[in-house]
């Protein structure tokens, strides 16, 4: 084998512009694949981290009758918060949300909407509560910029809220928009109205009372409590993890169109070679080669042109990968289309197994289909391949 | 006929499959070449000379009868053992010289040697040796292309001479050379095989080769016609 790389690597050389040309698709393949692929990794880490960041911490509490995708559930999902918390809520590493339904009434429009308190103190989510601790003639909200760009609110704005409380009865009153935040996060902002915990409990008849807890250590093991789930981080990113792998297949008939148009000039490269170089394959044959040792020397010098190309493409690509890491790229993706985190600008991520797979994966299809051809010169006649007869 | 024979044919026939029916290209040959001859296999196309050779060789089996080179039956050897004795006995050169185009002379020459797994001190040192037989030693860093046809022909001598086989087998190593280009190659070819007792066996009919050759095995159809010696 040795000595069949030592050989495939003095014909590949020799071959010049043929070999270059084949190098440099094949190249191309390796630096975009592993720039999209890290395009995905870097929006998985992004989409997570802007998820912990904003919405889940380390992970939640949640009211057994919470039910994320069923806001009727809302009117059960609730109950005290328990004493165990206290420390972990007042140390600031637990905050406690309470989820009521509503209905938001801007420039006499009607918006449903989820009425969220949250404690204005908290430091847990990057959400801006602080601007919850403010004085007003009205209850103070903050909202996300795409409710706000939806809605056409400011800040400073009044605006009219319709809820329910524990009772069933309807009560409207008037908020005041002291914030708009900007998220890459739309579940903490489309429709999403911030108040303060304690103004919320009091309007629906809850005191003491939360539908959901976010904790900020997501490695603790927490421990069960009676009427709550835990949902660990992981669990809480699931959904993401779908989504990234479901945008990873589409991406992949991406790669599959650009690896064959590649892998079709080495083919086309071997299925000649065994033409046009049937001399040779006699050749090697009279001084001394079997046959199956000359379908491993032209299997290796196909596959080569794969250990060629992540030698050119790292030359070039590493350099462009770098920069495009750096500088990232802004696709116009919005995330209140996707649903889930999508940043404005998207920086890609290369891991080791993401290069290291790339590499194997090209090298791999590069072997196939140069062995696929080269499996003639087995059934090749060495006298007839001496005299470049063709067969 | 002694026991110091280096290729032996017995009844030698090797049939082609031709239409629906055969060809024979060899109809029972009898043969028998001492160590360190200077033989060759004279005749016109079709007399059988380069079938005669290829079995030799180890490159074509016999379709009945026996060829045993070096003491082996070639029409029982497996091909990895047909392919051990190309590589370490035997030597080949052909009418076109068939180098390896992107290889430099040096690199051609060497590849014999490299299957033969020398380290890189012997396998220089024995190129050296080698293109300083054949006259080409300025010439080692070029590659076939930028050769003259006498050129290249010498470089294929100095390939097959490299390992210092026990026998070489020529298939008409001067049909695509001019008459000093010949008598040069085939001089080379005379003191190489008065200096390391190499067996030489052509396949030829020229006539610039067969007046070099010490023995004449003339063919005929499939038959050995007449043997002459000088």
């Amino acid at each position: 084998m040795k000595l069949a790389i030592k050989l495939a690597f003095r014909n590949l050389i020799g071959a010049g512009l043929r070999t270059w040309l084949n190098v440099i698709v094949l190249s191309f393949s390796f630096v975009i694949i592993i720039a999209a692929k890290g395009i995905l990794v870097g929006w998985d880490r992004q989409a997570k981290k802007d998820m912990a960041d904003w919405e889940i911490g380390g992970g939640q509490y949640w009211n057994m009758n919470y039910d994320p995708y069923d806001a009727f559930s809302l009117n059960e999902a609730h109950s005290p918060i328990p004493q165990n918390f206290s420390g972990e809520i007042e140390r600031g590493d637990m905050v406690p949300v309470l989820i009521s339904q509503g209905t938001l009434y801007p420039e006499g429009r009607m918006q449903s909407i989820l009425i969220k308190g949250i404690d204005p103190n908290q430091s847990l989510l990057e959400l801006p509560t602080n601007k919850l601790d403010t004085v007003v003639g009205a209850i103070p909200a903050i909202i996300g910029a795409n409710m706000a760009r939806a809605n056409r609110l400011k800040t400073g704005d009044y605006v009219t809220m319709r809820w329910r409380d524990s009772n069933g009865s309807f009560y409207v009153t008037e908020i005041c928009i002291t914030g708009i935040f900007s998220t890459n996060v739309p579940t903490v902002d489309i429709a999403q109205v911030w108040i303060p915990l304690d103004s919320l409990q009091s309007m629906v008849l809850m005191p003491g009372e939360a539908t959901i807890i976010t904790f900020r250590d997501a490695l603790s093991q927490r421990p069960d409590e009676k009427g709550w789930k835990v949902m660990t981080y992981n669990s809480l990113v699931a959904e993401i993890d779908e989504m990234i792998k479901t945008k990873s297949v589409g991406q992949s008939i991406f790669y599959i169109i650009l690896l064959i148009l590649a892998l079709l000039a080495i083919f086309d490269t071997q299925v000649l070679s065994i033409f046009r170089r049937q001399k040779e394959i006699g050749t090697y044959v009279a001084l001394g080669y079997t046959r199956k040792e000359v379908v491993v020397l032209f299997t290796v010098e196909g596959a080569m042109h794969a250990v060629l190309a992540a030698v050119a493409g790292a030359i070039y690509g590493i350099p462009f990968l770098m920069w495009f890491a750096k500088k990232g790229i802004s696709l116009g993706l919005s995330s209140s289309d996707y649903g889930f985190a999508i940043a404005d600008t998207m920086y890609p991520v290369y891991s080791g197994s993401l290069i290291a797979g790339t590499t194997l994966v090209v090298l791999l299809a590069t072997t196939i289909v140069s062995y696929w051809p080269s499996r003639r010169i087995a059934k090749m006649n060495p006298t007839e391949a001496l005299r470049g007869k063709l067969q | 006929m002694n026991d110091d024979f280096i290729i032996r044919t017995e009844k030698l026939t090797r049939r082609f499959p031709m239409g629906k029916g055969e060809f024979t290209a060899l109809k029972g040959i009898n043969l028998t070449l001492d160590v360190g001859e200077f033989t060759g296999l004279i005749g016109p196309s079709g007399s059988g000379k380069t079938t005669l050779l290829n079995i030799i060789g180890s490159l074509d089996t016999p379709s009945d009868g026996e060829a045993i080179v070096m003491g082996k039956s070639i029409g029982k050897l497996s091909s990895r053992d047909a392919a051990r004795l190309r590589k370490e006995k035997l030597g080949f050169i052909f009418q076109s010289y068939n180098l390896l185009q992107v290889h430099t002379v040096f690199e051609n020459v060497e590849f014999p040697l490299l299957l033969l797994k020398y380290t890189i001190g012997e396998r220089r040192r024995m190129v050296l040796d080698a293109l300083e037989w054949v006259g080409l030693t300025d010439k080692m860093k070029q590659k076939p292309p930028q050769l003259s046809g006498g050129e290249c022909q010498r470089v294929a001598i100095a390939r097959a001479m490299v390992k210092k086989p026990s026998l070489v087998l020529a298939d008409e190593p001067t049909a695509n050379l001019d008459a000093d280009n010949s008598h040069n190659i085939l001089q080379t070819m005379v003191n190489l095989n008065e200096d390391l007792r190499t067996t030489f066996l052509f396949a030829t009919h020229d006539e610039k080769v067969i007046g070099y050759l010490r023995r004449k095995v003339y063919l005929k159809d499939g038959l050995i016609d007449r043997i002459e010696t000088v």
